[in-house]
């Protein structure tokens, strides 16, 4: 009854019903890989909330100011003021330190989410036309998630992220001609500088947050406006989107994967430490802590900053210092390759048509063995920012470590690479459903066949027909069913008219045949509206109350 | 609607108002626990079972009770017809129909491009080094004063006899302790070993280095007394103070530069001027 009045009030003065009622169609396809871009979109939810929180006690300045606090060690001390203000909210601040641990893990989930969703879109072939557009944004927010990661780091000013940013720092001072402008330019001054903390501040709660939210606006509108992409089966094809509806079905699930991220989040950050800054202690430039690992979205960087060997050498009398190469050459390649990939494939494949369907990863060889070989490189580059736990751990010279980490970056990827392509060229070409199913002959066949051209992979044929129907002598319905009734597909919405409904499902599924139809059964007419009354027991307590009330007012008005 | 049908409703709506209590608790927990003071470990728990149990139930009522799939959308295709492209694409350029006007489009455009980057230049401001630049800066130190004592974290100043051998001791300018190019270390090696002279002058077997790798800036913290080796934790390069702090493993590419130290008639050490060359990592204008 409330939610009927409400549509009234809201649609007699914003015409909402037709817009929300074809919104609330909309059909979301159902496979859990489709979850991981919405895990990174609640991942950031939780971060606003819980940034907007930490902000409130943060104090970004490298200003002195002495501790008083429930922390005894720093107690009296005196340190920066965004140190001191991180131990105070952590020990001071009543469940500060449950939203401060919840805001780093949900930090490290939110790009472990956005890298997941990317891998599968990469493996799937979603970025292809029309979908680039997406892709673009969606690399440009990794971007600018992993500029936002780090600066969070780095803001509270203690030791482990202060020498993070001193690496930081001279990766910048590095880049030849301008390297040591940029620095100063962006840290304000040289390394450690009174500036770098309120800048970081001011990008990290208020410039990159503003660009992202934006940015994922622009992400899911045109998400909508495209439309969703699926796998291939039976009654999916390049002109229609087989699912759920997104009321209810999907809105359930969709709060039901918030509520779970928010769990989790919520969950770590009050039972598993992260980022004990107070054991780090506050920075300072003659200090280190060993071992020293950045968080894991940075580590790859690290892992090539160790690895890559000593190559300093001078252009005209310049340096170039070796922390270019794998610090700003080694990035830079890595999104140039990523925001280049979606063309690079088109132009090298010579494929330009719009797509719909899905590859599964193993339809696309090349590109499966070039993802593979890159996650192997990245996986890597990782574990190498461990190399000194690792050594320590297992009692291995370092020297040593570093070399075989060497040879494997080099190496692995590629082995990783040609396996993967092999694998995905025997599954494609013979009949095995999984890797687990592959035969000898599969394997001879896929290596045998690797220069041969990539074949169109077959739509499913469609052997169903469609049925339409009038419902309830008002509106128009179609369904498309395959033989047997194994599988029917309900249109999403409804139409006025019968050539409405009819040119949708022909859109739908060209070509296949369309007859009248019976509305299918259990289908129920809408009861008519009733107002409902108040029961009489409710009726006589409210009157109670009223007569309560006023008579409670009458007396304090007679006073 | 068969009979286990309805059994099979009925349990998954116990299993949702179960969650869902669940999560209340969780909520009522929350609160509570936060009334009584706050418990970190607590707080987690209970804000986490109120968050989980909702997923629980929302995710089982989306599972059990609300169909999955069975719907169809048309989609149209991407794209209108050529037609309509160009016809949007002929609106669009109307501003430039009459010929005689291009000049005045492109005059357009060249003022936008001037406004655009005239807004740029107060980015300047943001470089707080002065007309100067980063090179003065980073190339020198405050050793450069020359005559400084060498102080230790505490700011007192060193002796030539507390540099014991076997020791490293990390040494600031007095008065510059919070310099972030100064920070240099002491330590008393026997001349007899040295391969290669240190950089800088040192004095009674004592030579001063600075504490900064040569190759991302971070602090050479640990010392190999055997091998007067010096190690960086960050990236592992190895430096050797026997043959003039050259790097011999790990990817520094250059040696740690040396302070040129002496003893002052108090027994004091100090330093005679900056390092031999600019310390940390490396840049451009670097010599």
């Amino acid at each position: 009854m409330i939610v009927r009045r409400l549509v009234r009030v809201l649609d007699s003065r914003l015409r909402l019903s037709s817009p929300v009622r074809k919104a609330l169609a909309k059909v979301f396809p159902d496979h859990w890989t489709f979850m991981f871009g919405e895990i990174a979109l609640y991942s950031f939810v939780v971060l606003v909330l819980t940034g907007v929180y930490l902000a409130l006690f943060f104090e970004a300045s490298t200003a002195d100011r002495v501790y008083h606090g429930a922390y005894q060690p720093l107690d009296g001390k005196s340190t920066s003021a965004a140190y001191a203000s991180t131990v105070a909210l952590s020990f001071d601040v009543r469940a500060g330190l449950l939203i401060r641990q919840a805001h780093h893990w949900a930090a490290l989930i939110f790009i472990g989410a956005i890298v997941l969703h990317l891998a599968r879109i990469f493996f799937t072939g979603a970025f292809r036309k029309p979908r680039e557009v997406n892709w673009l944004v969606g690399v440009t927010m990794l971007t600018l998630a992993l500029l936002n990661g780090f600066t969070g780091y780095s803001m509270p000013d203690d030791l482990l992220s202060g020498t993070g940013l001193r690496i930081a720092y001279s990766v910048v001072e590095s880049i030849p001609l301008l390297g040591d402008w940029l620095a100063f330019l962006a840290f304000g001054g040289e390394f450690p500088a009174d500036q770098t903390v309120p800048r970081m501040f001011v990008a990290h709660v208020f410039l990159v947050p503003a660009l992202l939210a934006g940015l994922i606006a622009l992400h899911m509108l045109i998400l909508v406006r495209q439309k969703h992409s699926q796998f291939p089966a039976a009654g999916r094809g390049e002109h229609n989107v087989v699912g759920s509806r997104l009321w209810p079905s999907y809105t359930l699930r969709t709060l039901s994967l918030f509520a779970a991220v928010s769990a989790a989040m919520v969950a770590l950050g009050g039972l598993f430490q992260i980022n004990p800054v107070w054991i780090y202690g506050p920075y300072d430039p003659a200090t280190v802590s060993s071992p020293a690992q950045p968080d894991w979205y940075v580590a790859w960087e690290e892992g090539a900053l160790r690895l890559f060997p000593a190559a300093d050498f001078h252009v005209f009398g310049h340096l170039v210092p070796s922390p270019f190469f794998p610090g700003v050459v080694l990035g830079g390649l890595t999104f140039l390759a990523l925001y280049a990939w979606p063309f690079l494939e088109a132009w090298v494949t010579r494929e330009r048509a719009p797509h719909q369907l899905l590859d599964r990863p193993r339809d696309h060889p090349a590109r499966l063995g070039i993802g593979v070989a890159a996650l192997v490189f990245y996986s890597l580059l990782v574990a190498a920012a461990s190399d000194d736990v690792i050594a320590r751990t297992f009692h291995l010279p370092i020297t040593g470590l570093v070399w075989t980490f060497r040879v494997l970056v080099l190496v692995a990827p590629i082995a990783a690479g040609l396996l993967g392509y092999f694998l995905a060229s025997a599954l494609r070409s013979g009949s095995a459903g999984g890797f687990g199913e592959l035969t000898r002959a599969d394997l001879r066949r896929g290596v045998a066949r690797r220069t041969a051209e990539r074949e169109e992979v077959p739509e499913q044929p469609i052997r169903g027909r469609i049925e339409v129907w009038q419902e309830f002598g008002l509106v128009w319905r179609w369904r498309y069913l395959e033989p047997g009734e194994h599988l029917v597909l309900t249109c999403n919405s409804d139409y006025p008219g019968e050539q409405e409904a009819t040119a949708a499902a022909r859109a739908a599924y060209p070509g296949v045949s369309i007859g009248p139809g019976r509305p299918p059964p259990g289908l129920e007419l809408p009861a008519a509206p009733v107002t409902r009354l108040p029961r009489p027991l409710t009726r006589t307590l409210l009157f109670a109350a009223w007569v309560v009330v006023v008579r409670l007012l009458r007396r304090s008005g007679a006073r | 609607v068969s009979g286990r049908d309805q059994r099979h409703v009925r349990r998954a709506e116990r299993a949702i108002a179960c969650a869902f209590m669940l999560s209340a608790l969780g909520g009522v927990g929350f609160a509570v626990v936060y009334g009584l003071g706050g418990q970190t470990q607590l707080e987690g728990t209970a804000l986490g079972l109120a968050f989980g149990g909702l997923a629980a139930g929302l995710g089982i009522w989306a599972r059990r009770l609300l169909p999955t799939g069975g719907y169809v959308e048309e989609h149209p295709g991407f794209g209108s017809p050529e037609l309509a492209s160009d016809a949007l694409a002929d609106r669009l350029t109307e501003l430039d129909q009459p010929w005689r006007r291009a000049i005045l489009v492109r005059l357009l455009g060249l003022t936008v491009g001037t406004v655009g980057v005239a807004l740029l230049f107060p980015l300047r401001s943001l470089l707080t080094s002065g007309l100067a630049g980063p090179t003065h800066a980073l190339r020198h130190t405050p050793w450069r004063a020359g005559g400084l004592r060498l102080v230790d974290a505490g700011g007192r100043p060193v002796r030539a006899d507390e540099v014991t051998p076997g020791t490293v001791l990390t040494v600031y300018p007095e008065g510059h302790l919070g310099a972030g190019d100064a920070p240099a270390f002491v330590v008393r090696l026997d001349p007899a070993r040295f391969a290669l002279r240190p950089p800088a002058r040192g004095v009674a077997g004592i030579v001063a280095y600075s504490l900064l790798c040569t190759h991302a800036g971070c602090p050479v913290g640990l010392y190999e007394q055997g091998t007067g080796q010096m190690f960086c934790p960050c990236h592992q390069s190895v430096f050797d103070l026997l043959a003039g702090g050259r790097p011999i493993s790990g990817p520094a590419g250059r040696p740690l530069p040396g302070l040129p130290i002496t003893v002052d008639s108090s027994g004091y050490l100090r330093a005679t001027g900056d390092f031999s060359s600019p310390p940390g990592a490396g840049f451009w204008s670097r010599p």
